[in-house]
């Protein structure tokens, strides 16, 4: 191999990369209604797709709230994969359509990871998504690529934020909907908007009581007035001070008013936060999309090439069928099929433009009510208080009373999210940032008195789901990787004793030194 | 934005380890100090490698050793520091390897013991029965970059030492035969003497006053997983895997494959894109490494671009001429040394040469003969373009 007219770095990347298992001409992460709505199109147009979507997921991952707050209000049924698989077919009834048309579709199988190559990352030798299920990873290839991961659930926490019953208006509304696993009865809903309105309907829809409709503002942010007729009690001008329960689970909401007073007692079993959505931006960040702010939220701007974005990773309130058929559509032409042109997008509804203004609106509320030692980060166990004085993670036991505010720290330049990471732990625990990265993007905003808008994204990173070493491992490595692989660079001269530089045990030493 | 005093004593390009360290150095001395970076203290490799602090090799070794059970008091922050290593071997070619490193550590004074596989499984208990043995080095160790970056931040300011954060450095004012200061984004700062710690951006910095520092930057990838209760020793590796049970007690590791990259210019800086599908190849060795950890999650990965020289050492130089220019860079393995190198940069800026250590054959002279094209040579060249379209068509 390593002649002195072509000298190879045997250790460097060269053509080691595992390659695709598997190939496809359209790839679509996402069987929601705009990647199902991009599959039929791709389909219909003659091209090879394939569908993944990673319900039913798993019980570890729903257990530890990715990629939905499930708050641990679900059945002993997600237990069973066989029972959950037969839920999500039941629940989308575009997926037959597309094992009609011929999609290969994939449930229950996670994308981890989205790799093209760009700026400084030139090795990959095609462009693939890592996929596992629970016992294995592969890699699959694509010409083209439709994310179409949806929206998580805005997160802000209060005490007791951690007892059984606390969940999303989405991780909610799938175990109802999707995996008809519920084991709530009567829910009080944070928020007043076309989320909050949505999410009580379907509750209602579903037979389950909702006690009461929770407002931060004075008035409600949508039409609550079919809700109201159904017996829904709105209550405005107070935040949640409490989850009121025990660990078997919550028994009722404490609910502050803003201008100060006594707290009022809501009885339920579960508490939904319907304050806002976030869209599932962290394959298209991983896959090195340029990120932009709009409504409120971080979304692609500009994509690598062959990658494409339907449905509400792309931003919230599109009309997530026409998106898909968008999306399809300038897939498809950039591969040379003709198809079919999709009207203009008039029917979206995107966010009211105070999006941010309303979510900080119930942040401050929520720690004006609640205080600082409420946690923040619970994977981590960083409180409001340890954020805004950027003190050491708790596991060190050194408080620190200099360098000890988010203001002194941004007297050394703007502060940012990856930093706050680093010093408070904060967003770096197993759920992956679900349940704490908007609210540490809050609060920090709150501790320098910037508007939301200015904190930078903190970035993601794959596996962007938290999956087991066992099942990430590889499978097989190529004879390359298996004999270049070195721990470090593998330069002999590194490694050489200061002492034998330039003696006769300089060149001996080398010679032993191939593979640290 | 108030008025920022554009001068100082000495002048450090680079807010990584290196220039942190030489610059806390500096200050402990009261030394007018100033350091200079492009974006956020540590930012690059410094705050995102393995944590290692045992490094034979390096004629600093001894004031590694020496320095880093001192550093949280020096310092005033924790490093979490924590002491000894354990590399684990599951063949008996590793064993023969990691026992000759320890032999060469012996040979300088430093306890290590070959511990056979039972001893290894009672001192490792997520090592399963595939291990053939270790290495117990009762010395070295490990600490946290991230925080031990800061911690040096902080140090420094509070002995009045100034951090100049998301300024870039364009070029270096060389005026006759001195440096003179430097041109930033935010003008020019004046300085009596300056230190290039700049990392990947250090070699176009000095090529701009016709000094040749050759570095080839590449980048490196680690893996990162949820916590577990915490080993007796933190610092254990082995198996082709460089890294460490962090204090928290995530498992976090790094090895194998390398990217070259291009040049790096002198202003702006790297572009760091996160992991690749090396990640499984990394789950792979740290499932060998510890199979009792296989139900353990990844939650994250990263990667970091480093820089080498040709033969992958440092360079510790007060150049000659001009003779107010001090240059570092670590060649891929400057973490843990940072104690010592700053300390070694600190002695050559104020009294012309290392105190404690003989570093003479980390001069930027050894270089003086090199071809132009030496990283073609040595095969250190990025990969081509990938052109998926036409490989697909």
């Amino acid at each position: 191999m390593e002649d002195e007219s072509n000298p190879t770095d045997l250790h460097a990347i060269g053509e080691k990369h595992i390659r695709a298992a598997e190939e496809a001409e359209i790839l679509v992460i996402g069987a929601g209604e705009a990647g199902i709505a991009a599959a039929l199109t791709a389909a219909r147009a003659g091209a090879k797709v394939t569908l993944v979507d990673e319900n039913p997921v798993g019980a570890g991952l729903i257990g530890m709230d990715v990629p939905l707050l499930y708050g641990n209000r679900w059945t002993a049924a997600v237990q069973n994969q066989g029972r959950m698989l037969e839920q999500v077919l039941a629940a989308s009834p575009g997926l037959e359509e597309a094992f009609e048309l011929g999609v290969d579709v994939r449930l229950g199988t996670y994308a981890w990871g989205a790799f093209v190559a760009g700026p400084n990352l030139r090795s990959l030798p095609e462009p693939v998504v890592g996929l596992a299920d629970e016992t294995r990873s592969w890699l699959m290839g694509f010409r083209r690529l439709i994310i179409a991961a949806g929206a998580r659930d805005l997160v802000l926490s209060f005490k007791g934020f951690e007892i059984p019953g606390v969940v999303g208006a989405l991780g909610m509304a799938s175990l109802i909907r999707t995996y008809a696993a519920f084991n709530g009865t009567n829910i009080v809903i944070l928020g007043s908007g076309d989320l909050a309105v949505a999410t009580a309907t379907m509750a209602l829809d579903a037979g389950l009581s909702v006690a009461a409709m929770v407002e931060v503002r004075d008035a409600p942010q949508a039409d609550v007035s079919a809700l109201v007729a159904r017996g829904v009690a709105l209550i405005t001008g107070h935040t949640i001070l409490e989850a009121a329960g025990t660990a078997e689970g919550v028994s009722a909401a404490l609910l502050a008013p803003i201008g100060g007073g006594a707290p009022q007692r809501i009885a339920c079993d579960t508490i939904c936060l319907a304050i806002g959505a976030v869209p599932v931006i962290d394959l298209a960040d991983v896959a090195g999309a340029k990120m932009t702010r709009e409504n409120g939220a971080f979304v692609p701007a500009k994509l690598p090439a062959g990658v494409f974005l339907a449905g509400d990773c792309a931003g919230l309130g599109q009309d997530a069928a026409l998106s898909g058929r968008v999306a399809a559509a300038s897939a498809l032409a950039s591969l040379g099929y003709t198809a079919e042109t999709p009207p203009e997008r008039e029917t979206s509804t995107p966010l009211a433009e105070d999006t941010d203004a309303y979510r900080m609106d119930w942040m401050r509320a929520l720690m004006a009510t609640g205080g600082a030692d409420v946690m923040a980060c619970s994977c981590e166990e960083v409180s409001r208080r340890d954020l805004l004085e950027v003190q050491p993670p708790r596991y060190l036991q050194a408080p620190t009373e200099k360098h000890n505010s988010l203001a002194s720290l941004e007297t050394d330049g703007p502060v940012n999210q990856d930093q706050i990471k680093r010093l408070t732990r904060a967003c770096m625990g197993p759920c992956q940032a679900r349940r704490c990265r908007e609210q540490v993007a809050m609060i920090m905003a709150i501790g320098t008195d910037r508007p939301l808008a200015a904190i930078a994204l903190a970035g993601y990173r794959a596996p962007v789901r938290p999956l087991p070493l066992g099942v990430l491992a590889a499978a097989e490595e190529c004879q390359e990787m298996v004999e270049g692989w070195n721990v470090w660079f593998g330069i002999r001269t590194q490694w050489i004793p200061y002492d034998d530089i330039g003696t006769e045990r300089e060149i001996e030493r080398a010679g032993r030194m191939a593979h640290f | 934005m108030s008025e920022i005093k554009k001068s100082a004593a000495v002048i450090i390009v680079g807010g990584g380890v290196t220039g942190l360290s030489a610059a806390w150095w500096l200050a402990r001395d009261g030394v007018d100090v100033l350091v200079i970076d492009k974006g956020i203290v540590g930012w690059e490799a410094s705050g995102r490698n393995g944590g290692g602090c045992t490094h034979y090799q390096s004629p600093l070794f001894h004031e590694e050793q020496r320095l880093w059970p001192q550093m949280d008091e020096l310092l005033g922050y924790p490093t979490e520091y924590r002491r000894e290593r354990v590399i684990m071997a599951l063949t008996e070619a590793q064993l023969s390897q990691y026992k000759d490193h320890g032999d060469i550590c012996a040979g300088m004074g430093y306890h290590y013991e070959v511990l056979d596989q039972k001893q290894t499984r009672e001192l490792v208990p997520l090592a399963g029965d595939n291990v053939v043995g270790a290495v117990h080095y009762h010395f070295g160790g490990q600490a946290n970059p991230q925080r031990t970056v800061q911690a040096y931040a902080w140090a420094l300011q509070d002995l009045g030492g100034r951090i100049l954060q998301h300024t870039a450095v364009s070029s270096l004012i060389l005026e006759g035969d001195k440096i003179r200061g430097v041109e930033t984004s935010l003008g020019r700062f004046d300085c009596d003497h300056l230190v290039l710690a700049a990392g990947p951006q250090s070699g176009a910095l000095l090529a701009g006053i016709g000094i040749t520092l050759p570095v080839a930057p590449a980048r490196a990838e680690m893996i990162v997983t949820e916590p577990l209760p915490l080993m007796k020793i933190g610092g254990v590796d082995g198996n082709g895997l460089y890294g460490r049970q962090t204090l928290r007690g995530n498992l976090a590791y790094g090895g194998g494959p390398h990217e070259w990259l291009a040049d790096t210019p002198a202003a702006g800086g790297p572009i760091s894109r996160p992991a690749t599908q090396l990640l499984q190849n990394l789950s792979k060795r740290l499932v060998e490494l510890f199979p009792k950890a296989a139900h353990v999650r990844v939650i994250r990965s990263w990667a970091g671009i480093i820089e080498n020289t040709p033969d992958g050492r440092p360079v510790i130089d007060r150049l000659s001429d001009p003779g107010n220019l001090t240059v570092c860079t670590m060649s891929s393995v400057g973490f843990g040394l940072s104690p010592a190198t700053g300390h070694a940069i600190r002695d050559l800026v104020v009294d012309g040469t290392c105190s404690f250590a003989e570093i003479g054959k980390l001069g930027l002279g050894r270089f003086a003969n090199l071809p132009r094209d030496w990283r073609v040579r040595q095969g250190w060249v990025p990969p081509a373009i990938p052109d998926y379209e036409s490989a697909k068509a």
